[in-house]
């Protein structure tokens, strides 16, 4: 169980995380989402205690990351998987981590064997691809077989299979009661992989709920209609106080009334209706949607040199 | 390689009693020192470049000897050794000492380490302990194959250190005009002076202590910039540089600074002969000056390595 309460955290005059509250509980699969730049990472580095909160407390059962006995064993976090020394082999890199927790030496060979790297145990890791470093990141966070597990944007870069193989093992590791605690900019990683999300935008919390509640907030959202009479229809459900798109294939899409009510207005009005449907909004575009107004670096038109942060990766 | 089911074939760990701590730590800062190739090309570049120079100092001193007796006196055999590794040594163990630190940083893997072993000042005593024995260790060898190498390079010449026996070397020596007038003017010497073994081997370790307390000057350095190339120039810059700045300015003060810097002890530790510099305090005295520039600088370092954000 990780307790974030009021935390905050400013760069220089920037606000990367504004009075953040919630919790990550145990046997279930946190998605932590939100565009580039609204303080996953900052919040993660709190949580470790890499980054010190202007405010607010970070507590993980109970106590703060840095009490504990063997830190390892608590929490395994990767943030970035380049964040090695690029010259030392695979195996010495879970090596001098594993010495600073007093694990045994025996267990980097089960960690590297689980991730797939016994082969390039004894290759320097300068040479990986970002898939094969995700693995090392992930050994690593598996070293202390620990209660919780955080990951920073874990299938980044990564191949099909590397996506599959990560779900895969997040979901294993809740299953096995364990805490896991996931981040990321696309709300397409978390469809099959999350239970619970918490959704934040420039530093705030925007969603704290079960995945089925974010489903449910999503769908609903406007109403397809085909039909040969568009202008009269489209002036029935203006009347009405709908407000109406529309489609490139011809369709028109309306928001504000239900499928029923458009069906019963296109009878009353004498409208043939070709197709009537309610368009249940993507996760994807029900995460735009919350979210739109907490992007942090907007798509600006070409020529606007603002616009260069777009896509760096980089969260702070 | 692809795990599709949803297990995680790892083996549960063992229970553990305790709490993770500095033999840990330590265990890891070594394996972290010995895994990357960087620290054996440091460390042969420092054997290397302070032992050939040795060598190669020597084997002038006794040509220039052999052709010119009368520099007899006053020179100093063992310093002649030494002076390439404290001068041009401790630049290379600066890098050393910067790089124990920066590299964490230039490569991302100190966020690794503190996620680990989030106890700051644990990772960082670590980290000193580790440097403090490998600089030490490595400096001493350094110092005495330099040693060694440089007097065997002197051998003959008559002016050789030794560690077993004390040496005699003249004091002054006179010139005079040959008789008849004609050929190499003739030398003899007045006086002597005697190196005791004692004096030769507090050189000896002297420079080594010297060239250690230099790594540990700039990790300190290393541990404030958090950047290898700034570290190092800082480095540089404190231990060289600066001291040739000072050499312009006049001569009424500028010994009076030079005392306060931290280079200034490798000059007066490795000497054996002559009279003592009046413008530089004692060897130890002197010593203490560069001991506590590299008790502030890491005292700075680990104070700023807790409280920064990683």
């Amino acid at each position: 169980m990780i307790e974030v309460r009021g935390l905050t955290k400013r760069y220089g005059d920037k606000v990367a995380v504004d009075d953040l509250t919630f919790g990550i509980e145990p046997g279930k699969v946190t998605g932590f989402l939100g565009p580039n730049g609204a303080g996953k990472t900052t919040t993660m580095r709190c949580i470790l205690g890499l980054d010190y909160p202007d405010k607010g407390t970070v507590v993980i059962d109970g106590q703060a990351f840095r009490g504990f006995a063997y830190p390892m064993r608590e929490v395994g976090a990767l943030l970035e998987a380049k964040a090695v020394h690029g010259g030392r082999s695979a195996r010495n890199h879970l090596l001098c981590l594993a010495q600073t927790n007093n694990l045994p030496r025996r267990r980097v060979g089960e960690v590297l064997e689980l991730v797939g790297l016994t082969e390039v145990a004894a290759k320097r890791s300068k040479g990986f691809s970002l898939g094969m470093s995700q693995r090392l990141g992930i050994a690593a966070t598996l070293l202390g077989d620990p209660k919780m597990v955080m990951f920073d944007e874990p299938v980044n870069g990564l191949d099909p299979e590397g996506i599959l193989w990560i779900r895969n093992l997040m979901k294993a590791l809740a299953a096995e009661g364990r805490t896991v605690f996931v981040s990321s900019h696309l709300m397409s990683e978390m469809e099959n992989t999350a239970d619970h999300l918490i959704v934040i935008g420039r530093g705030k919390l925007i969603a704290d709920c079960t995945m089925k509640e974010f489903v449910a907030r999503a769908s609903g959202a406007s109403v397809r209609v085909r039909t040969p009479s568009a202008d009269q229809l489209i002036r029935a459900v203006t009347v009405k106080g709908a407000t109406v798109g529309t489609g490139d294939d011809g369709s028109i899409e309306v928001r504000g009334l239900s499928a029923e009510q458009i069906g019963d207005l296109a009878f009353d009005e004498g409208v043939r209706l070709h197709e009537l449907a309610t368009v249940r909004a993507s996760l994807e575009e029900a995460f735009m949607e919350l979210t739109a107004d907490s992007v942090e670096f907007h798509a600006d038109p070409p020529g606007r040199p603002e616009s260069a942060m777009i896509g760096t990766g980089s969260d702070r | 390689m692809t795990t599709t089911t949803a297990a995680v074939s790892l083996p549960a760990l063992p229970p553990a009693a305790g709490r993770a701590g500095l033999r840990g730590v330590l265990a890891s800062e070594f394996t972290k020192l010995r895994s990357v190739r960087s620290t054996y090309w440091t460390l042969a570049a420092l054997i290397i470049v302070s032992v050939g120079i040795a060598a190669i100092a020597g084997f002038g001193i006794a040509s220039n000897i052999h052709s010119h007796p009368e520099n007899k006196p006053g020179t100093d055999a063992t310093q002649a050794s030494l002076i390439a590794f404290f001068e041009l040594g401790q630049l290379i163990i600066a890098v050393i000492g910067a790089m124990s630190i920066t590299s964490e940083y230039s490569t991302g893997m100190i966020r690794t380490s503190l996620t680990v072993m989030p106890r700051r000042g644990t990772i960082y005593l670590a980290k000193l302990i580790v440097l403090t024995t490998v600089a030490l260790v490595v400096s001493l060898v350094t110092s005495f194959i330099s040693f060694f190498v440089g007097q065997a390079a002197m051998g003959g010449s008559g002016v050789s250190a030794s560690l077993f026996r004390s040496v005699t070397i003249p004091a002054n020596a006179l010139m005079h005009p040959p008789a008849g007038g004609n050929g190499p003017p003739v030398v003899t010497f007045q006086g002597t002076e005697t190196i005791s073994p004692g004096t030769v081997l507090a050189a000896v370790i002297g420079t080594a202590l010297f060239v250690t307390v230099v790594a540990l000057i700039a990790f300190g350095l290393g541990a404030i910039i958090r950047h290898t190339a700034g570290a190092i120039t800082s480095a540089i810059g404190l231990l060289f540089v600066l001291s040739i700045i000072i050499q312009l300015l006049p001569d009424t003060w500028r010994w009076d600074i030079m005392r306060f810097f931290p280079d200034a002890a490798g000059r007066v530790l490795s000497v054996t002969v002559g009279p003592s510099n009046p413008h530089l305090w004692s060897a130890w005295p002197q010593f203490l000056v560069t001991a506590i520039w590299a008790v502030v600088l890491v005292g700075v370092g680990g104070y700023l390595f807790r409280k920064r954000d990683a």
